[in-house]
């Protein structure tokens, strides 16, 4: 695994979501902006920091710039971002569609 | 029955909005493109974008077409992905022979396999782009029992006849004809390929017009605005709809007595005939039309 500086994925488009990850020493950090973050904001960062987790990737400071995405998409642009800062383009797609159970 | 495909509307893989909105215009089919819509460096993110689409949003109203890269760039993942999203049909885009289908034919026995998912589950279309595949377009139909339909795609294929698109169609006259003989011959469907100048309404009703005469089952779409225009050509009239109705009555009344051959209106009415009959019942129930 060669793990980059930096790594993003998605659009600041309409009903995108930019994620943007950097190693980190203390664990996961989301920084999130969003026009629904007052009521949203929570669900986001979980949703963020499971998927990351998911991926066994536990030390990433995480800039997400959010334009009113639905989750699809939110877990989409994290897993992206995830495989790009890890330098890799297989998916492992059997655990990726075994957290739809 | 047979699917109704009139109109088969791109939808780019990396946008997010027009993934959640593409089931609302009212096509038969979508078709995410995962391959020219998608920059080369955004392959990656489209895929999963789509596959996370498919697997939240309700495309059950529709068909669900995926375009994949060639699977020397890319196909093999976007087939996985697509696969596991549960897509309907995988289209392979700038198909040349019928080797083309079996390669890709494998690799999705394979991922069904992998998966645990019956194989045959998901069916194929091949998009023909060259002489060469107009050529072999009638080979190319009968490659894989996965196969639904082909389809013709116009600007790639005139810029390889040394042409351009002009308005009446005559540069596609050929290619048309034989892709349709070889998807009627196959027992599959023939679409045709996008007008796309989206601003000239007239001109795609002209080219609608032409396609529906030869009996292609629809066409590709890429702006929302022309699926009403399509679909509304494909409308049979109120007369073509009654007159289907009493030969569908007619079948019904002679089965009840036995009886083999009927007429309607004096008219003998054979296998054909009712083929046709229940075209036009399908067609006029999708346009929301009284057929009951």
């Amino acid at each position: 695994m060669t793990n980059k500086q930096s790594a993003t994925a998605g659009t600041t488009e309409s009903s995108d979501i930019m994620i943007t990850l950097k190693p980190n020493q203390q664990g996961i950090q989301v920084e999130l902006e969003s026009n629904v973050k007052k009521q949203f904001g929570e669900h986001i960062t979980a949703l963020i920091t499971d998927i990351l987790q998911r991926l066994a990737i536990t030390n990433v400071k995480v800039e997400a710039v959010d334009k009113g995405a639905l989750d699809c998409t939110i877990k989409a642009r994290t897993i992206a971002a995830a495989y790009r800062l890890r330098g890799e383009s297989d998916y492992e797609w059997e655990a990726i569609n075994s957290w739809n159970d | 029955m047979e699917r109704l495909r009139r109109t088969m509307m791109f939808v780019p893989g990396a946008n997010p909005a027009m993934l959640r909105d593409a089931v609302l215009y009212g096509a038969d089919a979508i078709m995410f493109d995962l391959e020219d819509a998608v920059s080369l460096k955004e392959k990656d993110t489209a895929r999963v974008l789509v596959y996370s689409a498919l697997k939240t949003f309700d495309y059950s109203s529709v068909e669900t077409v995926v375009r994949v890269n060639a699977l020397s760039a890319g196909g093999r993942q976007d087939i996985e992905a697509m696969v596991l999203g549960g897509i309907n049909v995988v289209r392979l885009p700038k198909t040349e022979t019928a080797q083309d289908i079996v390669d890709v034919d494998e690799v999705i026995t394979a991922v069904e396999k992998k998966y645990g998912i019956p194989v045959g589950t998901t069916n194929m279309m091949a998009a023909i782009e060259s002489a060469e595949g107009v050529l072999n377009a009638r080979e190319i139909a009968k490659a894989s029992p996965r196969m639904i339909g082909i389809a013709l795609g116009a600007e790639d294929y005139v810029t390889s006849q040394k042409t351009k698109r002009y308005a009446d169609g005559a540069e596609l006259s050929f290619a048309r004809n034989y892709i349709l003989h070889s998807a009627r011959a196959a027992g599959i469907a023939a679409i045709d390929t996008v007008y796309s100048d989206v601003d000239n309404e007239a001109g795609l009703r002209r080219e609608t017009e032409l396609i529906k005469q030869l009996g292609f089952d629809g066409k590709s779409v890429i702006n929302p605005r022309q699926i009403p225009v399509i679909n509304g050509i494909y409308a049979p009239t109120v007369e073509e709809v009654q007159k289907a109705r009493e030969v569908m009555a007619g079948i019904r009344e002679a089965e009840a007595k036995g009886s083999g051959v009927i007429a309607v209106d004096g008219q003998m009415v054979d296998k054909p005939i009712v083929e046709r009959a229940e075209r036009v019942l399908a067609l006029a129930k999708a346009t929301n039309m009284e057929v009951d």
